[in-house]
Order: structure tokens, then sequence, then C-alpha cells
């Protein structure tokens, strides 16, 4: 019998009075029963539409058949037939806007919790598998695969699988790209991201750390050295700023340079090789999910206070609402209609040499009202004459998104990219160099975690198409 | 995992090694930087490629101890590892079109200085260098540059060895003289660069300095490494790991740049005590 509610089973999480200061993972997953229980609320629809909002296809009522019957191990051998990171994507998939977007018990009520579902799964796994995996038998055929980002992952596990010997170039000391250096750990424990790593060694994929392609190696050099094809994989780039005065000052960061801090670097930890600024009152610029995750890496860290400048209102925020919701839980004030305009220090002028000088000491916002929608239809944020006002904080963390990364397209002649730097790829991936295909933030600029695996599924899709001509 | 080959202490705080890195030693340009950590968990830091050895697969760095980090690999001897060594990164030295160059380095910033010299003399441009260093007991490198140098002026400023004073006194002497350089490049400390600007700029002679601000990934990610340039009356921002590390002398915010550059250092002097206290404890 189906289990008929209404309503997901709930997503255990750590109490958020409790969490804000800790950064162990803020939800705790489903237990065997309750993911049995949510499984039943599938109702098995013959037209599948939930794997239509899948970008990688996930035979999810297939999957959630086999929890339906305790076969935990065999819903994730669906799962991982078409996802390389099963327990990536059950964490920080937006599923609401996806597969659960299309599911009809959606219609009256709230649909499956199919995300939940696949974080069960690949979690369950792996705590129970002993990890063998099946090597598939070798083709011959070499295939290079430029950063270890879930683009990349995506590209050189489907690969893999299909007997291509995959290498995949790293820039960083450490493989899984934004999964390492940009969600952090509250979110996506790294050793579930260390997991899948190993997972696609075992299946023959080779990880190179510390090389920059564009600079140690270009793509030229990666045909030379008998790498028949190349997928780009680099993600995004510099991290745009404001362009107000003052955010040169000591205390204004970019989101990816506080969050490399605390997740690459362990800043977090009691007695770090590598400093964060931390205390005080921490402002975080920008709407998205990357600022929700600097604005409650900050709070662990041991911010007073932290707030959420945006200058539109709760309607156009782009975060995830789940992550809104845990970041308020968690008490981070969101300073909606604000727009920051200088960014200000100390400055003792009798004393050059104090060592407060240059440190932030407020941030001048103004109040914004909606005007009229713009071309993509969202209502124009217009500053309201005179209502300057200054937040007083010690730290600003600007998160508003970051422009295509320049070492690349710089160093292979050919590759053609858009006017914001974005390369060019038609629909199977491949960019205007032969052989070359390209995905995730690299093509798109900054985007989700899923997107960027559903372009290296295509890329790695096409390779195997051009490859086996 | 990355072997040290070499290992030469050059005076009692700077040290040379030489890093097995075959890539990075096919690739490395003088002016380009690599970036390293000690271990695992350690802190990614930038320094400067000071040689490469091709044939051996080995790439020359020399640093200073100032932190931790660097009292850390002080330690490593030779035949021993270090966990990560990657680049090269930035942009090289631009050479084209100079046929007289003047060479400005100060402290251990002779160690970046010394290659881009040996680069412009191979190159068959007139070098006229000038290097400096607080006292006689910090002087590195005098033989190298000698070699590779037309002229060589060593500046200390207590007058320990050679002429004492600063390096803008000898690089004024040409100027006023009428020596007409086409290009000035200065490597050394922030303050000392800005000098070498200031000296320069009456002279209307372009001057190149080499900025190495605190970096993170050094691939054009973090944006920690961004500075200030004043170009035609606009301020711009530029990140040095992948914009330089080289800029126009004349459009660096020198005191911004000093001032960020400061803004760790409580931390950085906590974490380099505790350090040294813990060498001191295990011997």
């Amino acid at each position: 019998m189906p289990n008929m509610s209404l309503t997901k089973n709930p997503m255990p999480t750590q109490d958020p009075k409790v969490r804000a200061h800790n950064f162990n993972e803020v939800a705790t997953g489903y237990s065997d029963e309750t993911a049995v229980d949510e499984a039943l609320r599938c109702l098995n629809c013959k037209n599948m539409p939930c794997v239509a909002g899948c970008p990688v296809n996930i035979h999810i009522p297939e999957f959630i058949a086999k929890i339906k019957e305790g076969d935990f191990e065999g819903a994730y051998q669906i799962i991982s037939k078409t996802s390389s990171l099963p327990a990536v994507c059950g964490r920080v998939c937006p599923q609401e806007t996806q597969c659960e977007s299309k599911c009809v018990r959606g219609v009256k009520g709230e649909p499956v919790g199919i995300g939940r579902l696949e974080r069960f799964v690949a979690d369950w796994h792996n705590a129970h598998s002993a990890g063998n995996v099946e090597v598939p038998p070798s083709n011959g055929h070499k295939v290079a695969v430029v950063g270890s980002g879930p683009s990349g992952l995506t590209c050189a596990g489907d690969l893999a699988k299909k007997g291509y010997k995959v290498t995949v170039y790293e820039a960083l000391h450490t493989a899984g790209g934004v999964l390492v250096y940009g969600i952090p750990e509250f979110r996506l424990p790294k050793a579930i991201v260390a997991k899948e790593v190993e997972t696609l060694k075992a299946l023959g994929v080779d990880v190179e750390t510390n090389v920059v392609i564009g600079k140690t190696l270009t793509i030229d050099e990666l045909f030379e050295m008998g790498y028949e094809a190349v997928f780009v994989g680099s993600g995004a780039g510099l991290p745009n700023f404001m362009g107000i005065p003052g955010e040169s000052l000591k205390g204004v960061y970019s989101a990816n340079e506080f969050l490399t801090r605390s997740n690459l670097m362990k800043a977090y930890r009691e007695t770090p090789d590598t400093p964060i600024m931390k205390g005080g009152n921490v402002a975080v610029v920008g709407g998205g999910n990357v600022a929700m995750d600097a604005a409650r890496t900050a709070l662990r860290l041991g911010a007073d206070k932290v707030y959420i400048v945006y200058r539109r209102s709760m309607d156009e925020l782009p975060a995830r609402k789940e992550e809104v919701e845990h970041a308020q839980e968690e008490g981070i004030e969101f300073r909606l209609l604000n727009n920051p305009v200088e960014i200000l220090g100390y400055n003792n002028p009798d004393d050059p040499r104090d060592p407060k000088n240059g440190f932030v000491t407020g941030m001048k916002c103004i109040k914004m009202e909606l005007g009229e929608p713009d071309e993509k239809g969202r209502r124009r944020p217009v500053a309201i004459p005179g209502s300057e006002f200054v937040l007083d904080v010690d730290t600003v963390v600007i998160s508003i998104g970051t422009s295509p990364n320049p070492l690349i397209k710089d160093t292979t002649k050919g590759l053609e990219v858009n006017a914001h730097g974005g390369i060019i790829v038609n629909e199977d991936a491949l960019t205007s160099r032969n052989a070359v295909y390209a995905g995730g933030d690299a093509v798109t600029g900054a985007a989700t975690v899923i997107s960027a695996m559903g372009a290296g599924k295509v890329a790695a899709k096409s390779i195997d198409e051009y490859l086996s001509k | 995992m990355y072997k040290i080959t070499s290992k030469k202490v050059l005076n009692p705080t700077v040290i040379q090694m030489e890093i097995e890195s075959p890539l990075v030693a096919r690739k490395a340009k003088p002016g380009q930087f690599i970036i390293l950590r000690v271990d695992d968990d350690g802190e990614r830091i930038p320094l400067t490629v000071a040689g490469t050895n091709a044939d051996a697969g080995t790439v020359k760095i020399i640093f200073q101890i100032v932190g931790a980090t660097t009292e850390k690999l002080s330690h490593k001897n030779e035949g021993e590892y270090i966990t990560d060594f990657v680049g090269p990164l930035g942009v090289a030295t631009h050479t084209e079109g100079i046929k007289k160059v003047c060479i400005v380095g100060g402290g251990v910033g002779c160690a970046i200085a010394m290659p881009v010299a040996q680069e412009f003399h191979r190159l068959g441009a007139e070098v006229t260098s000038i290097i400096g260093f607080r006292n006689k007991d910090l002087l590195i490198l005098e033989d190298e540059f000698k070699a590779c140098s037309d002229r060589l002026t060593v500046m200390t400023d207590d007058g320990s060895y050679a002429r004492e004073g600063n390096v803008t006194v000898p690089l004024k002497e040409y100027l006023e003289a009428g020596e007409k350089f086409d290009m000035i490049i200065t490597i050394g400390p922030l303050i000392m660069m800005k000098f070498v600007v200031a000296a320069a700029k009456p002279f209307n002679v372009p001057v190149t300095v080499s900025m190495n601000p605190i970096m993170i990934d050094g691939t054009g990610m973090c944006g920690g490494c961004r500075l200030t340039l004043n170009k035609d009356g606009k301020k711009v921002t530029k990140f040095a790991c992948v914009d330089g590390p080289d800029f126009n002398g004349y459009e660096v915010d020198f005191d911004e740049a000093m001032s960020r550059g400061r803004m760790y250092s409580d931390f950085e002097r906590h974490s380099y005590e505790t350090t040294c206290n813990l060498f001191r404890e295990v011997k």
C-alpha cells in the first residue's frame, strides 16, 4: 500500500542553536525505517515525470522501488548507473526545482523526498559496501579531464565505466573542485567527496593534483601526450567585486576566498595554519547559495552577528529555500532591499603605524525599493534617496558571482569564448576546437553542481561517440 | 610529494632549495612563481622561481624565514619531501624590445631579480644591477649578479659592506648622469619599490615592479591577491596571480598593498612563535 501522507518525512537536523557553533553536518539523514516509509509515498508512475526533471536522468522510480523492498544496495546500483556522485547530489541538488518539481505527489501536498532518499541510499552504500568496484575492460583510448569538480568527475566516471583511460588534472592540492573549496563541511562533509573520488580511482581514473592546465601544461600538450579528447571543466573564475570604495580594506573577502580559507585550508580548526578573520560582525553581500554558505560559515567561525545584505526582496533571493530557512533558524539576519555603497575603514591620521589602520569598521548601505520589472521580469531595485545608513561590521564577504578564468582561453588557440568569457559549446558540449569538450561553470558562469554534472555527462557521451567512430 | 634535491643556506635567514618538479622546470620563466605546501593541512605560500634546471627537472627557490611555514620549510633537508608544489604561475617578465635595463633588487627580492637579470643578459641586453641589503651578513648572490651584469652596485644600509645607503642613491646617480634605461625592473620590499618608482619618475623611465601579495590558490579563483591600479585617473582592480606579478610601477597603489600585506600580522607572529617553540622543544 502506498503511503498517502501529504507531507514528506522531515529530514532530521541538528538543533539550530547547537549547529550554529559547529561544522558538523546540519542534516543527519533518514533512518532505514524512515527511508522505506518515504519510498512508499512514490506511486511508481508509468511515464516517470521525475526522471525528465533530473539533469543526469537517474532512474528514480526504479531506485525508490528497491528501497521499498529494503534492497538498499540494489537502489544504489541503479543510481550509480547514471550518477557518479550520488552522496553529493543527494545533499546539494536543488531537487525542488528539478525531479521533485515534476513529482505527481506534489500536485496535492509535498512531492516524494527524492533527494533525501538518494542521499540515504548513497550513505547506506558508503557505510556498508566493501568498496569493491568492477573495473571495466580497457578500450585503449585515453581522455584528459581538466578540473576535478562536479562536471569533471562526472565526465571521468562515465568514460571510465565505458573502458576509457581517464586522467583528471586538478590545479589545487585536493580533488573535488568547488565541492571541497566552496561548499562547507556542514553541508557536504569532505570525507564524502573524498570517498566519491576514491570510487572513481578504483574504476581506474588517475587524478593528478597540482597541475594547472594553461600553465603547467596546455591543452595542445595534452594531445601531444596522447590524449585523444579533452574535457574542460575548469569551473568559475575570478570573483566579481562591486566597484565601490573600500573593497580593498582589510577584512573584505570574496566569498571564494572566505570559503576557501575555511573549507579547503581548514581555517575553521582550532589551530589552523591558514588564518581567517573571525568574530565581530560580518556582512555577506549577495543572495545566492554561496552567500548563504559564507554567512553560515562566518557564524560557525564565531561571529557575533551575521547579516545577509541583498538589494532585492525575499521573493527575488536566488538561494534555495531550504538554505535560506536553515540560515534564518541559525540566526542570520536578512537585510533585504539594502545595497552597499561604501565600505568604511579605520584611519588614524595622527599615527600611520596604528595597527588598526585599514581594517573595516562598517559598511554604508542605501535602502532600495522595487521598481518596474527588467527584461528578465525581475523587478528592478531602485535606491531611495537620502536613506543611507551604516551597518556596524568588521568583516565583509562579497558574494556577487564570478567571471570565467582566463588561463585556458589565453593558452588555447582557436578556443572561442562568449562576451562574458564563457567557453562556447554546441549541444554536444563540443567547443570550437576539434576533440575539445567543455561544461560546467567554465561554460555557463556560476551555476549549480547538478547542471555541471549534467554537462559532464553530455560531454562523456559525445566523447564516446567521437572516439568510437 | 616533491623531493628536495639540494639545500644551501645563503645567509642566516635565507635558504636556497632545489625541488624536483619536471613539469614546472620545463615551463617556468623568469618572473613566474610557484605555490607550495610543506605538509598536509599546511598553508599555501607563493614563492618566485629563482631558476630552473630542465635537464635535472628541478626548480630553484630562495626564501627568507619570515613565518611559520618558511620556518617549517627551513627544517626540511636534502632528500626529504614537501607535500605540494605547483606552477609555474603568473605572467613571465616582459623582455621584448628592452636593450638597456636596470635591475634594482632589495634583500631576498634579489633572489627573484637574479633570474630576470640573467635572462636579459642571455638575450644580449645591457644589464645594470643595483642590489641592496640591510647589512653585510644578509648579502646574497653577489657573484651571480656579477656574472650577468655589465655593471653592479652593491649597497648596505649600514655601510658594513660595499657602499652605504639604499638602492635609490646609485639609481638617481645614473639617471642624473643621463643614463637612458629602456626599463627599470625592481623587486624587493614594497617600501623600497615605492621609492624606486618615485626616484625614476622625474626622468620618465618606465618601471616594472614585482608584487608578492597574500595568495591562496594562485590561479585566479580566490581574489585575495587583488591590488588597485590607478590607470589614467581610474581605479582598476587586478589580480597579482593571473595579471601579474609584474605591474607598471607608476600605477600600483603601494600604500594599499602595504596595508593589505599586514592583514594577518598578529596571527602570523603568533603562529611563527608557536612553530619556533615547537622546533626548540624538539631540539
